[in-house]
């Protein structure tokens, strides 16, 4: 059944100034579920966000939004789109100038014609569901990182969307937390009846909570599997991955010339 | 929605402003006093204007009665064309004299008004016939060296 | 190293970057008016800005009026003095203010104030991926954030510079009046018969409005197009500044030589 497939990734390609960085994705996200998407830094995990928010225009392939043609959408279009989706930023993206409840009831005011009270009930809900109930009139300069992606967290959910794309919610966490986080992103998915795509190198945690797992490497989809078939790949990246090993088929160089090349040209360029 | 410690900050901000715009729009420029109603349109044309300004003072018998609105050229008679924008309270005779002088000896210079004994008044975009143009330094010392030497001619 | 073609060609993309730039800021001024709906429907957003523009500019704007004003009083006494017309200083304080110290440096104290503290913000915002993710939530950066800051500053300037000469004008009157003792009656009279409502002060706020337009789109820009970085951010602040200043200078060349040419 397509229908059952939310989000519908074909062959997607994009370029940071003529620099390939997704080189043809294919992915289908269904419905319901909780789908990770993992790999190494700066292999365009971001950017395949991004690509998926509408907030990149990919060079070529085409991503399927229910309906919508996501790369075709005029920005009115897309603002229309983007409230059923929440995102959380890979740094919280927490507005300064705002307080915990402010931050949490910005989508809620920019975008309905709730009352007050109406507003405060539906923050409290979404702040009580991340723990953070008692510190809504923090700032965000007074959170730890782990507050911070939480209330981030209530942010993203506070409208309620079919679609939530968490970009590397684990990173920087303690060990607690990051269960804590995990947790919740289960949770949360399966209480709103959304769909959750979560970015992330953390694949311990990952294979806890998600349904789902896609493995990129230079630019393109090298492996992918529940869970269960994660554990018992054979597949030397995913294996790399799974036991953090230093040798093997990722690099971690960003790419360059041999440093013997590098070496002996500076020494004829003198 | 509620008003806020920002909003009455703000209004206080927007106050001061604006009284400072009062007070210099009162205080400091002349909004108040020198508020000419309505004015008419007289004009004058003189040989020689010599330093005269646009928006200086018109005045008749040292009183500001108008300013001066344009000066021009006008290429057929090769005159200065003076257009004045007198107080519409005041209305001068027929026979009006327009002269320019020097306020001090090197103050700015302006338009006197000498009032004639005319019955019938200047209206509005008449011109005024009688003129007199500004005395002109130079002219004035040529002038006097010219007769003196004249005048030591003459006593040979 | 210096080789001409290498200087020639270092100038050469330099000028393109500059009006490259200068293009992308004009867009960027179109579309903050096209997007200032948001400004003027949800009035709370820029009374916010015009407080933090204006209401934390106001000591540095007085604190500066009344000693530009002392200075004035000061000098232009010792000057008229020696021709005898005294009671003349209340025109000269009064003119120099209205007509250029008042809208320029008020608006060069405004870029560095609070012109520089928008761009930090701005940037920063963008640095901490803020603006992004107000995109992903559907709402436009430039309508919730740019242009009520651009309005705040463009509302706040005219007000400062009116401040600024009201309270040299005063501090012109202290110096002169009572610590020197020009006549109090001559002091304000000559000031109201050389001084033209319309012609010099209402210029003057023309004047001082523009330079609000100019600061407030420098400095949004500024923070709108900084590198997101530290480092960005602070290049972007000092341009700011330096922008600003060369633009009210020029500025004000510009409308001067307009508004006030030919009559005396
Ligand atoms: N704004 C940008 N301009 C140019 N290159 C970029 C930009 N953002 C990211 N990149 C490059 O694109 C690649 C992918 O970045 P990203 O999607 O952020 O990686 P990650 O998987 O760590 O999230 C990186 O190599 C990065 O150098
Ligand atoms: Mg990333």
């Amino acid at each position: 059944m397509p229908d059952d497939i939310l989000v519908d990734i074909e062959d997607l390609q994009f370029n940071y100034d003529g620099r390939p960085v997704l080189q043809g994705i294919n992915m289908k996200i269904p419905r319901g579920k909780v789908v990770a998407i993992m790999g190494g830094s700066g292999c365009g995990k971001t950017t395949l966000l991004r690509c998926i928010g509408g907030q990149l225009r990919p060079t070529g392939g085409r991503v399927r939004l229910e309906k919508h043609q996501v790369c075709e959408m005029s920005e009115a279009e897309l603002y229309r789109l983007r409230r059923k989706m929440g995102m959380l930023f890979q740094f919280g993206a927490l507005f300064t100038d705002m307080s915990v409840f402010d931050n949490v009831a910005f989508p809620l005011r920019e975008h309905t014609d709730m009352s007050e009270e109406m507003i405060r009930d539906l923050v409290m809900m979404k702040l009580e569901a991340v723990g953070l109930r008692g510190a809504r009139k923090l700032m965000p300069g007074e959170l730890s990182g782990g507050m911070a992606r939480r209330v981030a967290l209530a942010r993203a959910v506070a409208l309620d969307p079919m679609l939530v794309m968490y970009d590397e919610p684990f990173t920087g966490l303690d060990p607690i937390a990051l269960g804590v986080i995990g947790q919740l992103i289960r949770k949360l998915n399966d209480a709103l009846g959304a769909t959750s795509i979560m970015v992330t190198h953390d694949i311990h945690e990952s294979l806890l909570i998600v349904d789902y797992i896609y493995f990129l490497n230079g630019g393109r989809v090298v492996a992918e599997g529940t869970p269960d078939e994660i554990r018992a790949s054979k597949d030397p990246f995913v294996h790399q991955f799974v036991y953090a090993e230093v040798e093997g088929p990722v690099h971690f160089d960003y790419p360059a010339p041999s440093i013997r090349q590098e070496l002996l040209a500076g020494v004829t360029r003198v | 929605m509620n008003r806020t410690v920002l909003d009455l900050w703000v209004g206080f901000f927007v106050a001061l402003g604006i009284a400072a715009l009062l007070f210099l729009a009162l205080k400091v420029g002349n909004l108040s006093s020198a508020h000419m109603s309505e004015t008419y349109v007289l004009q004058a044309k003189f040989d020689n204007i010599g330093g005269l300004k646009v928006r200086g003072p018109v005045k008749s018998a040292g009183v500001v009665v108008g300013r001066i609105a344009e000066i021009k050229f006008d290429p057929v008679s090769y005159e200065a064309v003076v257009t004045l924008n007198v107080d519409g309270r005041y209305q001068f005779p027929k026979d009006t004299f327009a002269s320019i002088y020097t306020a001090g000896l090197l103050g700015e210079q302006y338009v006197g008004l000498d009032v004639g004994g005319d019955e019938k008044m200047l209206k509005a975009g008449d011109t005024i016939a009688k003129t007199q143009s500004a005395v002109v330094l130079e002219k004035m010392i040529s002038q006097f060296l010219f007769s003196k030497a004249a005048d030591g001619q003459d006593k040979k | 190293m210096f080789s001409p073609a290498s200087l020639i060609r270092k100038l050469g993309h330099a000028t393109v970057e500059r009006i490259w730039r200068l293009g992308f800021a004009a867009r960027f001024f179109v579309a903050i008016l096209r997007l200032s709906g948001t400004s003027f429907r949800r009035l709370p957003l820029t009374l916010r800005e015009i407080y933090f523009s204006g209401v934390l500019s106001l000591l540095i704007i007085l604190v500066s009026g009344l000693f530009v004003g002392l200075v004035l009083g000061l000098q232009g006494f010792e000057t008229l003095q020696r021709y005898g017309s005294t009671e003349a200083l209340g025109v000269l304080v009064a003119l120099s203010l209205t007509r250029e110290l008042g809208p320029v440096v008020a608006a060069l104290l405004f870029a560095s104030r609070a012109g520089s503290s928008v761009t930090a913000e701005i940037g920063l915002m963008k640095a901490t991926e803020q603006l992004k993710a107000m995109d992903m939530m559907a709402v436009n950066p430039i309508a919730r954030v740019v242009a009520p800051r651009f309005w705040g500053g463009v509302v706040a300037m005219p007000l400062l510079a009116a401040m600024f000469s009201a309270m040299g004008v005063l501090g012109g009157w202290l110096i002169g009046v009572v610590f020197i003792g020009v006549d109090d009656g001559a002091f304000w009279s000559q000031m109201q018969a050389g001084v033209d409502w319309r012609y010099d002060v209402w210029n003057g706020v023309i004047k001082s409005f523009v330079f609000g337009i100019a600061v407030s789109l420098i400095a949004v820009f500024e923070g709108y197009d900084s590198v997101p970085t530290a480092e960005g951010v602070s290049r972007a602040i000092t341009r700011t500044v330096v922008t600003s200043a060369l633009t009210i200078l020029a500025l004000d060349f510009v409308l001067t030589s307009f508004m006030f040419r030919g009559a005396s």
